[in-house]
């Protein structure tokens, strides 16, 4: 019966436990092991993750690879289920047969929290997740992300695309 | 010629001592990362071997911050006693036996002092007043705790640590540690005499360089940086080196002590040209010195730290007894022999 110095009585420890040094080389050959173990660090700026499918990165707005046209047809159906209003369509008419099209569209990347309600609610599959994850601007007016960083060709996010026919 | 030898000796060891400081702080970082499945620093230099120097210039270039209303003299004195108390120690370790210089025996030791090891034990206990005066001139609660908690640790280790040497000490019957060595050289180690005077030893060694699992000083966790929370730059760089300076001290004096210092097993360095001879047994006693650090870091990243009461009980309650059993028990086995 030990006492733990808060006047509790501490663990029950037999005779090997208490002569201290067995238990002392046990957890030492513990650690002589851990040196010997694969390391699980990733050399970062050289060494790139490359995220699977089902990661939600940056959203982005999808081009056609034929026409090179977006499909977003500015419904604002985005904009009104994002939960942290970081969305803005404007609508402006066009010749195409989609006869709408966004003018203006901006994300504000500090607002965005990668939640995806955009992705799920778009008709068009028009805005989607990319696997970029690597975001940095130095003032808030950077932070807002136009047309001209937001489109991308649907070529370049064929993963997410297939992910998205599969299981949605 | 007579004040030449010994400066050269002097500026030797001291460069080579800090020079193998420095890089014992990157193998602690890398044996830490090893430990804990990570890699370490690897970015300065081919796999990271510039590490060190970024640190010191980092060291050196950074502001040194004395609080508002502390006491400045004293705020800039203890480091510079912890360093000069730590390097002072070396003057009597004996990195090997001696070199030839034109026809000139020159000694490997900085002084061949005839009360070495009490020399070595009054410097490490002169080291505690660095700690204690750092602690209490921060004007700090933080750091006076930690002064604190290193004066009382260094009175309840002293003892066990000194009583722990007689042993060695009567067994060769000289305080000289080059002759000890030389003794260990002719016959067996003294470990084997003196297994667990030796325990004991490094127990107390762990306490007297303030390591884990006896930090308690420093304890980050409770007590921030415990005695240099108020250091900063180049004074606290002086703390770190010390530390590590202290860890090289304790090692190669349980090296000359217990491991046979310079000397191995069925090796005739007598038969050999003497400076190659002293080459040797240079690069013997640093790879002793090498084996003891490295589980001297590995201890540090395996044990948690003790608590205040627990590193009273052990040292109070256990290693004395078992320091003065110990010193009984060889005082009667020599008499018995002899």
């Amino acid at each position: 019966m030990t006492n733990n110095g808060n006047g509790r009585k501490g663990p029950q420890l037999t005779l090997w436990e208490k002569l201290y040094f067995p238990e002392i080389i046990h957890g030492m050959s513990i650690t002589l092991k851990a040196l010997f173990r694969p390391k699980f660090t990733r050399q970062y700026p050289e060494e790139r993750w490359v995220p699977p499918p089902v990661f939600r990165g940056r959203p982005v707005l999808v081009v056609e690879d034929e026409t090179n046209v977006e499909r977003c047809v500015a419904c604002g159906l985005c904009a009104r289920v994002c939960p942290s209003l970081a969305i803005q369509v404007q609508a402006a008419e066009t010749e195409l047969d989609k006869e709408r099209y966004p003018e203006l569209f901006e994300i504000n990347m500090l607002r965005c929290i990668f939640c995806g309600f955009c992705e799920e609610v778009c008709p068009e599959e028009a805005i989607i997740m990319s696997k970029d994850y690597e975001m940095t601007f130095s003032n808030s007016k950077d932070a807002i992300f136009g047309k001209d960083r937001l489109l991308t060709p649907a070529s370049q996010l064929k993963d997410r695309l297939e992910f998205l026919k599969q299981y949605r | 010629m007579i004040l030449l030898v010994p400066l050269i000796k002097v500026i030797v060891v001291v460069l080579i001592v800090l020079g193998i400081v420095s890089y014992l702080v990157l193998a602690e970082r890398k044996i830490s990362a090893y430990m804990q499945d990570r890699i370490g620093p690897n970015r300065v230099g081919p796999k990271g071997l510039f590490q060190p120097f970024a640190d010191i210039i980092k060291l050196v270039l950074k502001e040194m911050i004395v609080p508002e209303n502390a006491n400045g003299f004293i705020h800039a004195l203890a480091p510079m006693i912890s360093i000069t108390v730590a390097v002072g120690a070396l003057a009597v370790i004996p990195f090997g036996n001696y070199i030839v210089i034109g026809g000139q025996k020159i000694s490997l030791m900085v002084a061949n002092v005839n009360i070495g090891v009490l020399y070595i034990l009054a410097m490490s206990s002169l080291g505690v007043y660095g700690i204690t005066l750092s602690g209490w001139s921060s004007n700090n609660k933080y750091s006076l705790l930690g002064g604190l908690r290193s004066s009382a640790q260094m009175i309840s280790y002293e003892l066990s640590l000194g009583l722990s040497l007689v042993g060695v000490l009567m067994i060769d019957g000289t305080l000289q540690l080059d002759k000890i060595t030389m003794a260990q050289s002719a016959g067996l180690w003294n470990i084997v005499y003196q297994p667990l005077g030796f325990l004991i030893f490094v127990t107390a060694a762990f306490a007297e360089t303030n390591r884990l699992p006896f930090d308690l000083p420093e304890a980050e966790p409770e007590l921030v940086g415990g005695y240099h929370t108020e250091y900063s730059g180049m004074r606290w760089g002086l703390f770190f080196l010390s530390e590590y300076t202290n860890m090289i001290v304790s090692s190669a004096l349980m090296v000359a002590l217990y491991f046979g210092g310079w000397s191995l097993p069925f090796i005739n360095y007598a038969a050999m040209a003497p400076n190659l001879a002293a080459l040797l047994q240079v690069i013997t006693f640093f790879a002793k010195i090498g084996v003891l650090i490295f589980i001297f870091m590995w201890v540090r990243w395996t044990l948690p730290r003790f608590r205040y009461d627990q590193l009273m009980n052990v040292g109070w309650k256990i290693m004395l007894p078992l320091a003065i059993l110990n010193l009984l028990g060889t005082g009667a086995v020599l008499l018995l022999v002899k």
